[in-house]
C-alpha cells in the first residue's frame, strides 16, 4: 500500500492468468501509483512507463494471498519476525499474508493489531492481522470484534487452539455475522487428542506414538457448520482442513448455502503420516499429516472447488524446539517458500489440476474468504500486487538459503518444477529470482 | 566435534524393525557363547553409560551385570539428581556424556524415538533399553533366546501375546522379531488394548478377542503386565479383564502340552496370571530374566566391536 511512489511498471510479454476476471491469455499490464492502470493484449498498452519487466515465457498472476501464517511477532522473534517472514513470503510469491494471533502476548486488542501493521515492523508484503476471537485465546470471553476490525483485523480466531465451548462459538458467529467478520476455526476436539503427536494409524502404532483420530477434526467442523446454518449471515472459515470426513461436512454446509469456507496446506496435499518415518520432527504439525485416503479426498476437493484456498500454515520454530524427542517437539513447519512449487509440482504436473484453478486457490479464492477488497484479481484500479512465475522451471529448494529465520521444513533438497520469478507489491518489485 | 551424522554409529541397537535377520541370528549365536559366570574382558576399560529416564529393575541391572561381566566400566545416570532434572535437553545430555568419555550409551526413555534422536547426533553406539511405547529390542532378543532354549526352532511355532498390546514396547519388538522367523502370532485382548490397527505392525499377525482361541494349540503364551491405572483410563473393569483374559491353569491346558509361559515382568499375580501359572513348570519367566544377561553381553560386545 505504498502511495508515495509515482513510478510505473509495465509487465510485458507474459501470459496472464486471472481467474476472477476469467482471463487466461497473453496480456501486458501497466501498473501505476500502486494500482493496476491498464491491461491489454501484447503491445497494446497505451500508457507510458518508467520501468519494464520482461515476462516472456512466464505466467503473470494476481499476487498470492496466504490466509494462514505465523510470523511470531510479538514475542517470539527468535523464530521469525514480520520482516523475515514477509521476506520469505515475497520469495514464495505471496503479496499478502494473514498473521495468526497466537503470539506472546496474544493479539487480542486493537492496539496489537495496529502494532502489527506499523511500518517499523519492516513488512515487505501486505500484512493482514487475524486477531484472537477470545481474550488471550483462552476460550472464555469474546474479544472486542468491532474494535479489532476497525484496527484492521481481517478475521478472528483462536488458532493453535479450537474454540470448543458451544456458547462461545455461537456468540462469536453471531457477532461475526453482525460485523461481516469471518470466524476462523482450528478444528480439533482436544479431548480426543490429548498427548497425541501425530495422526492415528499404522505409522503411529508402529512408532508407539499416540495418534489423533480424524474424528477430532470432523466433529468440530460438523458442529460449527450446524451452528453457521443456524445463524444467518455468519461466516465460518475452517483453517488447515486435513481429513476426508471434515471435507464431507464442508460439502454439506456449502450445499445448504451456509457461508462456510476452508483452506488446505501444501503439506497436507503432498505428504502422508507415513512420512514421519523414524520420528522426523519436520513432519510433526497440527493438524497432522494424514492417511492416503484423506490426501486423496483433499486432491479431489482441490480440483472440484470445495476447497477455497491454499494456505501455508507457515509455522517457524528454532532448531532447539525441533531437535528433541518427537512427543516434545513443537508442531509446525515453514511453508511460504515452497507453497507454489508444491502446488505446481504436485497439483498441476502430477494431478493435472489446471493452472487457472491453482491460481484461483492462491488469489481470488483467499481474497473472497477474508473479503480482501481490490485484491486477488488484476482488474483495472485494483492494488498492483502481482506474482510472476515460471511453471516449467526446475529447481532444488535449499533450506540454507531460506529467508525465514527458521529451518524447520521437510522439503529441504526437494526438486521442484515451478518457481517464482518476481513478486510485486503495490507496484514495486519486492522479490526477483536471480 | 559432533556433526550430525544422521546415520547411527555402528553397533547401535535402536529397534528390531530395522535390524537385519542375519544380525539377529548372529546376536543370538553370540549370546550362546556368553556366560556371566565366566567373565571375558572383551570390553576392558570401555565406559558404558546407563542413561535411565525411567525406573527399571531388571533391564538396568541386567545391562549393568552384562557390561561388568565383559570388563567394562559402567556409570548409571538417572533423570533425578542429574542436570536432566534442571531441564537439560536429551541431546545436550548425550553430548555431555560423550565428552566425559562414554564409549556407548544404553538408554531407557519414556518418549518413543528418544534413542533414535540421540543416535542421529552422536558418533558412539546407542542401545535402546526401552523407549516409550515403541520398542524394547533387547527384550525381544532374550525372548527369542529363551524360546530357542525350549524349542528346536522358531519356524512354525504359534505364539499368543495377551494383554495390553497398544501400550507395550515389548509386544512391538516381539512381533517384529518373531514374525520374521516364521512364527504365527495371535494378539489377544479387549479392543482398548488390541485395536485393529495392531495387525498392521507385521505380516501375518492375527487378532482375537477370545483368549481360548489365542491359546488353543499355542507353543508359547506371552503375557503382558496390566497396569491398573491404564485400565481405569480405558474404562475397563478390572474384574472383567480377569474374567476374560487372566491366564489360569485351566486355560493354559488349551495350549500345547509342552507350551511355555513368558512374561517380560514385573508380573502381577492374580491379575494377568495366577500364581499357579507363574510358578508352574511351564513358566519360563525366570529363564527370561537370567537369559537377559548373556543376550545383553552379546549386544554390548557387538556395540563396541568385540563380537567374538
Ligand atoms: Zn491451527
Amino acid at each position: 500500500m505504498s502511495r508515495q511512489d509515482n513510478n510505473s511498471l509495465l509487465i510485458k510479454g507474459g501470459h496472464l492468468i486471472d481467474p476472477a476476471a476469467k482471463i487466461n491469455a497473453p496480456m501486458d499490464i501497466l501498473l501505476r501509483d500502486g494500482r493496476v492502470a491498464e491491461i491489454a493484449p501484447p503491445k497494446k498498452v497505451r500508457g507510458g512507463c518508467d520501468e519494464k519487466f520482461d515476462a516472456r515465457g512466464l505466467i503473470v498472476s494476481p499476487g498470492f494471498i496466504d490466509l494462514h501464517v505465523h510470523l511470531r511477532e510479538p514475542g517470539q522473534s527468535y523464530k521469525e519476525t514480520i520482516a523475515t517472514g514477509t521476506a520469505a513470503a515475497a520469495a514464495g510469491g505471496f503479496t499478502s499474508v494473514c498473521t495468526m494471533p497466537n503470539t506472546v502476548p496474544v493479539v487480542d486488542t486493537d492496539a496489537w493489531v495496529t502494532w502489527l501493521r506499523r511500518p517499523e515492523r519492516g513488512a515487505v508484503v501486505n500484512v493482514f492481522p487475524v486477531a484472537a476471537a477470545t481474550r488471550a485465546s483462552r476460550g472464555h470471553s469474546l474479544t472486542d470484534f468491532a474494535a479489532l476490525q476497525r484496527a484492521g483485523a481481517a478475521a478472528v480466531t483462536d488458532d493453535g487452539k479450537p474454540i470448543l465451548d458451544d456458547e462461545i462459538m455461537l456468540a462469536a458467529l453471531r457477532l461475526g455475522a453482525e460485523l461481516n467478520l469471518p470466524i476462523v476455526q482450528h478444528a480439533e476436539d482436544t479431548h480426543l487428542t490429548e498427548h497425541c503427536s501425530m495422526h492415528g494409524g499404522p505409522t503411529s502404532f508402529r512408532l508407539g506414538l499416540r495418534g489423533m483420530p480424524t474424528a477430532a477434526e470432523a466433529a468440530i467442523v460438523d458442529r460449527d457448520i450446524s451452528f453457521a446454518q443456524q445463524i444467518r449471515e455468519s461466516r465460518l472459515h475452517v483453517a488447515h482442513l486435513s481429513t476426508s470426513d471434515a471435507l464431507k461436512a464442508v460439502r454439506r454446509g456449502k450445499r445448504a448455502r451456509a457461508r462456510v469456507t476452508c483452506e488446505v496446506t501444501p503439506h497436507h496435499f503432498t505428504l502422508l503420516d507415513s512420512d514421519v518415518g523414524e520420528y522426523d520432527t519436520n513432519c510433526k504439525m497440527n493438524p497432522p499429516l494424514r492417511s492416503a485416503s484423506d490426501r486423496e479426498a483433499i486432491l479431489v476437493a482441490l480440483a472440484d472447488g470445495t476447497i477455497d484456498a491454499i494456505a501455508t500454515d507457515h509455522a517457524p520454530h528454532a532448531a532447539h524446539e525441533k531437535q528433541v524427542e518427537f512427543e516434545r517437539a513443537a508442531f509446525g513447519i515453514t511453508g511460504l517458500e515452497t507453497a507454489l512449487a508444491l502446488a505446481i509440482t504436485k497439483l498441476h504436473h502430477e494431478h493435472k489440476i489446471p493452472l487457472m484453478r491453482l491460481v484461483e486457490l492462491l488469489t481470488a479464492g483467499p481474497a473472497r474468504v477474508f473479503d480482501l477488497r481490490s485484491r486477488g484479481s488484476l482488474q483495472r484500479g485494483n492494488f498492483a500486487d502481482v506474482t510472476i512465475f515460471d511453471p516449467k522451471k526446475r529447481w532444488t529448494f535449499e533450506v540454507s538459503k531460506s529467508r525465514s529465520l527458521s529451518r524447520n521444513t521437510p522439503f529441504d533438497g526437494w526438486q521442484f518444477t515451478g518457481k517464482v520469478a518476481a513478486t510485486i507489491v503495490g507496484g514495486k518489485i519486492v522479490y526477483r529470482a536471480d | 566435534m559432533l556433526a550430525p551424522s544422521n546415520s547411527p554409529a555402528r553397533g547401535s541397537l535402536l529397534d528390531i524393525e530395522h535390524l537385519e535377520d542375519k544380525e539377529i541370528l548372529s546376536l543370538l549365536q553370540l549370546a550362546r557363547r556368553m556366560n556371566p559366570l565366566k567373565p571375558r574382558p572383551l570390553l576392558r576399560n570401555k565406559r558404558i553409560i546407563l542413561l535411565f529416564y525411567e525406573p527399571s529393575t531388571r533391564t538396568r541391572s541386567s545391562f549393568e551385570i552384562a557390561a561388568k561381566s565383559l570388563g567394562a566400566i559402567t556409570t548409571l545416570v538417572q533423570s533425578s539428581g542429574s542436570s536432566i532434572e534442571k531441564g537439560e535437553s536429551l541431546l545436550d545430555t548425550g553430548y555431555t556424556l560423550r565428552a566425559v568419555g562414554a564409549d556407548a550409551i544404553v538408554i531407557r526413555h519414556p518418549s518413543a524415538g528418544a534413542p533414535h534422536l540421540m543416535a542421529k547426533h552422536l558418533d558412539i553406539p546407542v542401545i535402546n533399553a526401552g523407549d516409550g511405547m515403541h520398542e524394547h529390542p533387547s527384550q525381544a532378543l532374550l525372548d527369542a533366546f529363551t524360546i530357542l532354549e525350549h524349542k528346536k526352532s522358531l519356524k512354525g511355532l504359534q505364539v499368543a501375546i495377551i494383554g495390553d498390546i497398544v501400550h507395550s514396547r515389548v509386544a512391538r519388538s516381539a512381533c517384529h522379531l518373531l514374525t520374521r522367523f516364521g512364527i504365527k502370532i495371535t494378539l489377544c485382548g479387549p479392543q482398548e488394548f488390541v485395536p485393529e490397527v495392531a495387525a498392521t505392525l507385521a505380516p501375518g499377525l492375527r487378532i482375537t478377542r477370545h483368549l481360548e482361541e489365542a491359546v488353543r494349540g499355542a507353543d508359547v503364551v506371552m503375557l503382558l503386565r496390566v497396569q491398573k491405572e491404564r485400565l481405569a483410563g480405558q474404562k475397563i473393569a478390572l474384574q472383567d479383564y480377569i474374567a476374560h483374559y487372566q491366564m489360569t491353569a485351566a486355560r493354559l491346558h488349551l495350549a500345547k502340552r509342552d507350551a511355555i509361559v513368558m512374561h517380560p515382568g514385573p508380573i502381577i499375580r492374580g491379575l494377568e496370571l495366577t500364581s499357579e501359572v507363574a510358578d508352574s513348570p511351564q513358566s519360563a519367566i525366570m529363564d527370561e530374566v537370567s537369559n537377559g544377561v548373556p543376550v545383553r553381553m552379546a549386544i554390548l560386545a557387538r556395540a563396541l566391536g568385540r563380537a567374538k
